[in-house]
């Protein structure tokens, strides 16, 4: 073979498609931003129409948008909404909810034990494994700090 | 000694390629070649309740019709070499539980159609066999599951990656009878140029589809009508134009890729092209054969190209072995 690995490299990158970076980032702001917007309008209707309190609100937007990510998962509707926002719609709580769902259907076939079950955090586990230990790295230097 | 050259093996008895039948998804039904193939299957679990068990159906389905066309009977067929994506090949060795049919699982990734066409042959040459049924398949739905992400994961893909082909093939090899003949065939070797990224089998794939073409041609000095490869979509098919062109010997005027060929790439979708064993297998079976047939070409060199890839070899840090098969048809 007349390359080697460098500089088969070059032919790869000369050859590779490179990603629409601007638009993705147009879409993402787009999407994120619509997500944000729908949580605070869930929001406004727990404080305005359902009379709930303020430091409540927060979390039941947040709960709200969880059961629609999920719902439209179920409907096969979140990936193609997935496919457009990229970034927008997998880094919000919904994105989330979605990573969680997706190999919950997915692994259905399998048993609700062995396939669901085993597998329900096969995507969003590093994000709960971090999560835990930023959680309880910030607990500790609050207790040494005080 | 039937070997040619370094690496080709050349068929000194008569193996007709006497049939295909081919059955593909609902995506590739839409496709260029939708009025080309024997069935189109519109619904992806085709009744089923996985998609694991539908693959197999695809495979299953396409060996009996084939069968069921020609007026074949079990006791008739010698030999079912098959091969598929999924870990252990279910999809072949449970489709061939069901046809109990004497049986060789082969794994050679999108390679696999000329693999089996390949050893099929020779079996055939070497008087072991009359008549053999060679068959491959893959599932969009299943290869996604087990190679990358569940199918509801909101994400973009790579403007590299490759759309996994929905279909399955199947060929009747047979020492007797009349049409395009298999004539030479060269296994390719493990050719690794340390590409890492799944997104991108085309450039894997691509140094294995350029050495085994290459050292075909130079083995068997044939100049062909149509060279096609089988899954290296739009950035493989490129690099190989590109190798060959350096060596001053351009095949760009008559090569062609499965990938390519089996979807429109704009309006499809499907980024850099198709891939899977039923790309390569599909494409043959309902298009590359019919033009052999015709006489539109004489002589085609047929190249399955697969990419070794493994999802934990990924992981741990590996590059992506690719491999390259070629068979050699003419009529």
């Amino acid at each position: 073979m007349k390359y080697d690995k460098d500089s088969y490299k070059q032919v790869v990158d000369e050859f590779t498609p490179k990603n629409k970076m601007l638009k993705n980032c147009f879409y993402a702001f787009i999407f994120g931003g619509a997500i944000c917007l729908l949580g605070e309008i869930f929001k406004n209707i727990f404080i305005s129409g359902l009379g709930a309190a303020e430091e409540d609100a927060g979390p039941m937007a947040s709960v709200a948008l969880v059961g629609l990510s999920a719902l439209l998962t179920g409907l096969g509707w979140y990936d193609k909404l997935g496919k457009f926002g990229g970034a927008g719609t997998v880094v919000p709580i919904t994105g989330f909810a979605n990573s969680v769902v997706s190999p919950a259907l997915e692994f259905k076939r399998e048993g609700y034990i062995l396939g669901t079950a085993s597998n329900i955090f096969k995507l969003a586990g590093p994000v709960l494994v971090f999560g835990y230990l930023a959680a309880f790295i910030a607990g500790l230097l609050k207790l040494i700090t005080g | 000694m039937k070997k040619i050259g370094k690496q080709t093996f050349s068929i000194k008895d008569n193996v007709f390629i006497r049939d295909t039948y081919t059955i593909v998804g609902k995506k590739e039904g839409q496709g260029p070649l939708g009025n080309k193939f024997h069935m189109i299957v519109e619904d992806d679990l085709w009744g089923e309740d996985s998609w694991e068990k539908s693959e197999l159906k695809f495979q299953q389905t396409a060996v009996e019709k084939l069968m069921e066309v020609n007026q074949l009977k079990k006791n008739q067929i010698d030999l079912m070499i098959s091969g598929d994506l999924l870990n252990q090949i279910t999809s072949s060795s449970f489709a061939a539980r069901a046809l109990q049919l004497p049986y060789i699982g082969v794994y050679g990734a999108c390679s696999t159609m000329a693999l089996t066409m390949g050893l099929g042959s020779l079996l055939i040459d070497g008087g072991f066999a009359e008549n053999i049924i060679c068959v491959t398949s893959s599932h969009f739905c299943s290869a996604e599951r087990q190679y990358r992400l569940p199918l509801e994961m909101g994400g973009q893909r790579h403007m590299s990656s490759q759309w996994t082909v929905t279909g399955s093939a199947a060929v009747w090899l047979s020492k007797n009878g009349s049409g395009p003949r298999v004539k030479n065939v060269t296994f390719g070797k493990i050719t690794d140029l340390g590409v890492k990224d799944a997104n991108n089998m085309g450039a894997a794939m691509a140094p294995a589809a350029y050495d085994t073409l290459s050292q075909h041609i130079k083995d068997t000095g044939i100049d062909y009508d149509l060279i096609v490869t089988g899954d290296l979509g739009t950035v493989g098919k490129g690099i190989v134009n590109k190798m060959f062109k350096e060596d001053n010997n351009s095949i760009e005027k008559k090569y062609d890729d499965c990938g390519t060929i089996i979807f429109d790439i704009e309006k499809q979708d499907v980024h850099s092209g198709g891939s899977g064993c039923g790309c390569s297998a599909t494409v043959f079976g309902a298009f590359l054969y019919r033009k052999l047939l015709d006489g539109d070409i004489k002589k085609l060199l047929f190249t399955s190209t697969g990419a070794l890839h493994s999802p934990t070899a990924t992981l741990q840090g590996e590059s992506i072995p690719g491999i390259a098969h070629s068979v050699g048809i003419e009529i």
